[in-house]
């Protein structure tokens, strides 16, 4: 079941990416460039769903004290970074021929992106450094918390400035040509897959590492005679 | 958090707990010394890394202060937790019949506090090392400060009380701090520089994000802080 979800994902990656490289129409002004869009807007999109999917597993943490509910954080937020993080890289490569610019400090999605990606990284650097499993599911979910809630702030406080982020077009008439759009929402239906099986890994990773831990104190205790 | 527990109200702890903050720093003047004199050097290396003319420094003047406020506190913010770490009186505090927000209020307030006397100090010096005239907008300008010093010793108290259960808490606080602070930063900085400029106005918009900041980061730290005190 899990490698035919895995080659089923791959399958989508692969249709995603002759989609947007090859099928879809080339745009008329950025010319070829405009390709890296598909999996630019894409992965932002993602990135949102999967930093939720961790605040959900943060607000559960604190509410249930299950430990599940921060290995979803946990899985939520790396995942949720890696989506981040092609975002950013390919923005800019974008940015270069449609602004002129490599980085926009007053663009408030780009701007607000990148303060994401340092706190989200603060988030895993914080997990890194606490030992106890109890005690660092709830420091982390407390700042998951506070995390999750600057970001509209980031977002509207940069965005006050001015702004020149192509606005979402996508659904108005006028926007993206009927088959940019049909590559664009496979593009992201595949990245949200991907999302998804990302997700469900780190997860069982997390409970192979909880076993493995507890599986060792077990051991420790039966070698100092506990046992007897 | 058990109700039976509470028999302190939440007000009454609260100052309590600040004013034991207080009695603690006052008899050493640790923190406050120390924070004083590195907002005072920012300050410093600032004029030194940019050679600002007064045209300048009306201009950056705002992000030059808000920038030594921020670097400082989160070097000031780190004791209030660690201090009572490595005295083990955290526990005493933990076990004491009140709601563990109050301890996290308490030390928001003293921190909120400490930095404003940090102010006090820094924007005279500021004003005349740099020749802004800040005495005709001083009405505003403190409104703005307090706002804006609210918001970094609530963030910063909570972060404090994340940080310093972790290794390296002293790299780690100014690393989740900063990028937090960002929205307050280009708010309190929009808001002091209009305040800077020659006609003198305070933008609302900054004021109400500002705001906006403080009271939704309280609330969250009223939810959510007492969570972290749980030993």
């Amino acid at each position: 079941m899990q490698a035919l979800s895995s080659i089923g994902v791959a399958g989508l990656i692969g249709f995603a990416i002759y989609g947007a490289l090859i099928w879809a129409p080339t745009e008329k002004t950025m010319g070829f460039l405009q390709r890296i869009f598909y999996f630019h807007a894409a992965s932002g999109e993602v990135m949102i769903l999967a930093f939720c999917a961790a605040f959900i597993g943060n607000v559960g943490y604190l509410w249930r004290r299950k430990l599940e509910w921060d290995w979803l954080a946990t899985a939520g937020v790396e995942v949720g970074l890696i989506f981040n993080t092609i975002s950013l890289v390919t923005g800019p490569i974008w940015a270069k021929p449609a602004w002129g610019i490599w980085w926009d400090w007053s663009d408030a999605r780009l701007t607000s992106t990148f303060v994401l990606w340092i706190l989200y990284i603060g988030y895993v650097v914080l997990r890194r450094l606490i030992e106890n499993p109890e005690r660092r599911a709830v420091v982390s979910s407390v700042f998951g918390v506070f995390a999750f809630l600057d970001v509209p702030l980031v977002y509207f406080s940069i965005w006050w400035w001015r702004t020149q982020h192509p606005p979402p077009l996508i659904t108005k008439p006028g926007g993206l040509a009927p088959d940019m759009l049909k590559v664009f929402f496979f593009t992201m239906g595949a990245l949200t897959a991907l999302m998804a099986i990302l997700i469900r890994q780190r997860y069982k990773l997390e409970v192979v590492r909880h076993t493995v831990a507890e599986m060792q104190i077990e051991a420790e205790y039966r070698n100092d005679g506990g046992g007897l | 958090m058990k109700q039976s527990a509470q028999s302190v109200g939440l007000t009454r702890a609260t100052a309590n707990v600040f004013t034991k903050e207080l009695r603690v720093e006052f008899r050493s003047f640790e923190i406050l010394t120390s924070t004083i004199i590195f907002a005072l050097i920012v300050v410093f290396v600032f004029s030194f890394a940019f050679n600002p003319s007064a045209a300048d420094s009306r201009r950056f003047g705002a992000g030059f202060i808000w920038i030594a406020l921020l670097f400082a506190s989160s070097l000031m913010l780190q004791p209030s937790f660690t201090r009572e770490r490595t005295n083990d009186t955290i526990a005493a505090l933990v076990l004491a019949p009140i709601d563990p927000f109050a301890i996290i209020a308490g030390k928001l307030f003293a921190n909120f506090f400490f930095l404003v006397l940090v102010e006090v100090i820094l924007l005279p010096a500021f004003s005349v090392l740099y020749n802004v005239p800040l005495l005709g907008i001083i009405g505003p300008l403190a409104g703005v400060m307090l706002l804006g010093t609210f918001g970094i010793a609530t963030v910063g108290t909570v972060f404090a009380a994340i940080s310093s259960q972790a290794r390296m808490r002293e790299l780690l606080l100014p690393l989740l701090l900063l990028p937090a602070l960002v929205p307050l930063l280009i708010a309190s900085t929009g808001a002091t520089m209009g305040l800077l400029s020659d006609t003198h106005e305070l933008p609302i918009a900054w004021l109400a994000v500002m705001a906006c900041f403080d009271v939704m980061f309280f609330t969250a730290a009223w939810l959510f802080g007492g969570y972290l005190l749980e030993e």
